[in-house]
């Protein structure tokens, strides 16, 4: 139970549950409609035109932006604000917290974001090339729309949240790294009720695009919806996706009090970084944060009954991330089911951690573990025991689901969430 | 260019900067600020597109003329004719 800072205390730390989801996801506006399109193998990936590049693919959302902002609020902030309100408002919504007579100064916004403000500079760039790079055309927007924290300061607008609002910038761990640091903050005491999780953008950026093309990792398939295809053999890059998953956290005693329905509650976690290279993964250190977040957990590998991994379907990240988990998961546990949801959705960036984690949270209820789809043929290299594979399975008991996401830099998060039980 | 082409140019940059407000009684004679919802930035944007859409410059010292669509046409209509309009 006890982790980082109150390991060395001689109090316990204060436990931690998730109330609440709001989610979007490029096949799901809802958790219920993003789970049943896991269990039904649906993915969210289409064609999707960019910027100077052309025909591309991407994980595309259709959420309205208006059901919770004004035109006016869409037209001035950014899409990754928009995403992140109409998330935070379905999370509350979901929490049925009476948000009339919440203290706003006592809840607290943590968005992480793997990055912001490319796609406002590169749209604004755009827009003064029409005028010949005059920049007396830049907009007076630019900089409220691309300061770190926008995401999480349009939700402070949006919902009147005084209390602190701001970004968590950790590349594509951040998601996770959303919910750990609201986290630390409820155990802290900084704050009573958390917004927390990931959002992303990207797909509204070209270098995002064109950056994995430079670099030989952008997916292409001529069927869209097999063109993310972690441990495949013919898996060739990642499909990069835009959406977001906000949760609501509180502590147990708050959210027994009054009467909040748990999802689940956080039993540990872990970041740490490889210091070895600037985007190749490693293994060694990912094992580390793996074993590192069970022990903060006080669970061995064998506890853990889905592992839902980061792999995005890059030939060598999936590999460095099998070998990681066949490290740790890979002898004695036989309840470990290990899956992907990136295969579905693409690579969320920011949004990637949360919106994992949401995807498998049901299972808890439904025992069942949703797969890695769009596998014809397994990569010997990420053959490792407890992979569910194209259909979804029946587990004999889901009480854990470790949640992995690493990002550019060498940041690597484990978030481990368990079934409450009083 | 009349007057009232240069209130219906205003009228349509404010219809995109504030896309949520009802413009079909806007009173010419009384402050825009008075009867929409416009702040600060909006008027930014209004001068930004009038120097994207028309080519008219209006210099930050002249921003009162905008209060109202009054005087913005009282201020405008010399600068769209000064450009051939």
């Amino acid at each position: 139970m006890a982790s980082g800072f109150y390991s060395t205390m001689s109090f316990e730390a204060p436990r931690i549950v998730i109330t609440g989801i709001g989610l979007t996801a490029p096949n799901g506006n809802s958790l219920a409609e993003y789970r049943q399109n896991l269990l039904d193998g649906v993915s969210g990936v289409q064609p999707f035109e960019v910027r100077y590049m052309g025909k591309s693919l991407a994980g595309v959302c259709d959420f309205d932006p208006l059901k919770y902002q004004k035109r006016k609020e869409v037209r001035v902030g950014t899409r990754a604000g928009s995403i992140s309100i109409y998330c935070a408002r379905e999370a509350v919504a979901h929490s049925g917290i009476d948000w009339e007579n919440q203290a706003r100064d006592r809840v607290g916004v943590y968005v992480g974001t793997t990055e912001h403000g490319n796609v406002e500079t590169e749209n604004e760039i755009y827009a003064i090339s029409k005028f010949d790079y005059d920049t007396k055309y830049w907009s007076h927007y630019h900089n409220p729309r691309t300061v770190a924290n926008n995401p999480a300061g349009e939700v402070s607008l949006n919902l009147g949240i005084t209390g602190p609002a701001y970004a968590i910038g950790a590349a594509c761990a951040a998601g996770n790294l959303g919910l750990i640091h609201a986290t630390q903050m409820l155990r802290l005491g900084e704050v009573d009720f958390a917004l927390c999780g990931g959002v992303s953008e990207s797909i509204h950026t070209f270098g995002i695009f064109a950056g994995f093309k430079s670099q030989g990792a952008l997916a292409s398939h001529a069927d869209p919806t097999k063109a993310s295809r972690p441990f495949d053999r013919d898996r060739n890059g990642i499909v990069v996706s835009e959406g977001g998953a906000l949760y609501t956290l509180e502590r147990l005693e708050d959210a027994q009090r009054r009467g909040a329905t748990i999802y689940g509650e956080i039993a540990g976690y872990r970041v740490n970084s490889d210091a070895s290279d600037y985007v190749l993964p490693n293994p060694t250190r990912q094992a580390e944060c793996v074993r590192q977040a069970l022990k903060s957990a006080g669970m061995t590998p064998s506890d853990i009954h889905i592992v839902n991994t980061h792999a995005t379907a890059t030939p060598q990240g999936d590999i460095q991330e099998c070998g990681a988990l066949r490290d740790v998961f890979g002898q004695n546990c036989p309840d470990t089911h290990i899956n992907n949801t990136k295969s579905f959705i693409g690579h969320a960036m920011g949004a990637a951690g949360a919106l994992e984690l949401a995807g498998n949270l049901p299972s808890f209820e439904d025992l069942t573990v949703h797969p890695t789809i769009n596998v014809d043929n397994l990569d010997p290299q990420c053959d490792i025991p407890g992979l569910v594979l194209n259909t979804p399975v029946k587990a004999k008991k889901v009480d854990t689901i470790l949640n992995n996401s690493f990002g550019m830099l060498g940041i690597n998060s484990t978030l481990i969430v368990k079934r409450f039980t009083a | 260019m009349t007057k009232e082409d240069t209130q219906q140019v205003v009228l349509d940059i404010i219809a995109d900067v504030a896309p949520d407000e009802d413009l079909t009684n806007v009173k010419p004679d009384v402050r825009l600020r008075d009867q929409l919802e416009l702040d600060s930035m909006d008027f930014l944007d209004i001068v930004m597109e009038l120097r994207k859409r028309h080519n008219i410059e209006v210099p930050e010292a002249d921003y009162p003329q905008l209060a109202s669509l009054d005087s913005c046409a009282e201020y405008l209509t010399p600068k769209f004719e000064a450009l051939g309009k």
